[in-house]
């Protein structure tokens, strides 16, 4: 018998126990999901609302002389990289990871300078040793405001004006549903005026603009960029806890196999000793039988 | 009853207030201003401050951020980072924020590069503290 009785058991309440937890990860997963679902949600309409007037004052000022528009010989890229603070949620981490890896590696060979801003664990240890990372925020994502989103963008946006680098790029995972999330780039800075300007912003014509609509551009830009940022890191915590879900509901049912397969071995085993023990007592009463 | 307008408040989180009111008071960069029905299409910069509204020839005072508010004939929305109605507001915790920034503030010099920072969280929990008390 290759293994004991004992151990198969023992085997089986341990496999029994990670169950649980992987149960329970997923039932935690799939509530802090609908939250951020319902985050995602709510905010929509503010987003919407934002771009719907930077599309009608951008369409009637087109100042190319907003600094946050100004397009430079891009020599040093900066990269937003948004990520988990924990793991055990699949590939989540690793292809937004991965597509940021692949990115840096092409921007280094066009001989470009790329520094890293890391949002959440994973993507910093990850760049830790192998990238400038130039500032971090970890174990903010458990529970985010936009407070959060203000501050990357005060934190990017005088750099960019100041000349600090020249663009500025996100990394992030696109939430498309539960089971399904993509990593994604995108260009943040500097705006591309293609970006939002359309034709639906005559609507807004005949306004009174409070102050001019210069200085209004010039304040809700920034408005813009942090709406951006906000909806990639809501979609990354969505994203996550999908992610998480989803692993965990594999990891449980990869469990329940496993019982089922080390139960099946239990018995077999059960089953052989008795059989053996079974055997031992007729050969006994045999052996009796005859010497008598 | 007067003519109503449709107020909106948005913020990130969550719509704020969405219902018909009569008049509307808000806090503008160059100024307060009120709206009534009828109003020229206006879209102002919004500061932290103060804003309330007209309903049954009762106000409702809310604590907002910065943003924006765009006026139609019929509708107000308001786009702000915040918003808390005056009753949701806890004065004495307030009162003792706006003490700690205060002293917080005293201790800096002008050219400290936190001394933008804690002013403006002192403006705004002053803005927040004179709301609460109108509750």
């Amino acid at each position: 018998m290759a293994e004991s009785l004992r151990d198969i058991r023992r085997k089986t309440q341990a496999v029994e126990k990670t169950k649980q937890i992987t149960r329970a990860m997923n039932m935690v997963a799939a509530s802090k999901l609908k939250n951020a679902q319902v985050r995602m949600e709510n905010f929509k309409p503010y987003a919407e609302k934002v771009l719907e007037v930077l599309n009608s004052l951008a369409s009637r000022v087109m100042s190319t002389t907003n600094p946050l528009l100004a397009v430079r010989e891009s020599q040093r890229i900066r990269l937003l990289l948004i990520t988990s603070d924990r793991g055990l949620c699949g590939g989540f981490n690793t292809n937004v990871i991965k597509m940021a890896e692949g990115f840096i590696r092409e921007k280094k060979k066009e001989g470009k300078e790329v520094s890293v801003i890391a949002v959440g664990k994973k993507g910093r240890d990850y760049f830790k040793k192998k990238e400038n990372i130039l500032s971090y925020h970890i174990d903010v994502l458990g529970s985010f405001d936009m407070s959060l989103a203000v501050a990357l963008g005060e934190e990017v946006i005088p750099a960019f004006i100041s000349e600090e680098y020249d663009e500025l790029h996100v990394a992030y995972n696109e939430f498309r549903n539960v089971a399904s999330q993509k990593p994604k780039m995108m260009k943040l800075l500097p705006l591309s005026p293609e970006d939002f300007s359309d034709e639906k912003g005559e609507s807004f014509g005949g306004y009174i603009y409070e102050p001019s609509e210069e200085e209004l551009l010039a304040q809700i830009i920034p408005m813009y960029l942090k709406v951006q940022t906000f909806n990639a890191l809501l979609q990354t915590s969505a994203g996550e806890h999908g992610a998480r879900m989803v692993a965990m509901e594999n990891a449980t049912s990869n469990c329940e196999e496993m019982i089922e397969s080390l139960t099946l071995k239990f018995n077999k085993a059960r089953q052989a000793a008795i059989t053996a023990e079974l055997m031992d007592i007729v050969g006994g009463t045999e052996a009796l039988a005859k010497s008598s | 009853m007067a003519d109503e307008l449709l107020l909106e408040i948005v913020t990130p989180e969550k719509m704020a207030f969405s219902d018909k009111v009569e008049e509307v008071t808000i806090p503008g960069v160059e100024g307060a201003f009120g709206v009534l029905i009828g109003h020229a299409p206006l879209l102002s910069a919004v500061q932290c401050g103060e804003l309330d509204h007209t309903k049954n020839n009762k106000k409702t005072y809310y604590a907002i951020g910065d943003g924006y508010a765009e006026v139609t004939g019929e509708k107000v929305t308001v786009l702000v980072e915040s918003c808390e109605r005056s009753d949701m507001i806890d004065t004495e915790k307030m009162r003792r924020e706006t003490e700690e920034l205060e002293s917080e503030l005293a201790k800096l010099s002008k050219d400290d590069k936190d001394y933008e920072k804690v002013s403006a969280s002192l403006n705004k929990a002053k803005v927040r503290l004179k709301v609460a008390e109108k509750a």
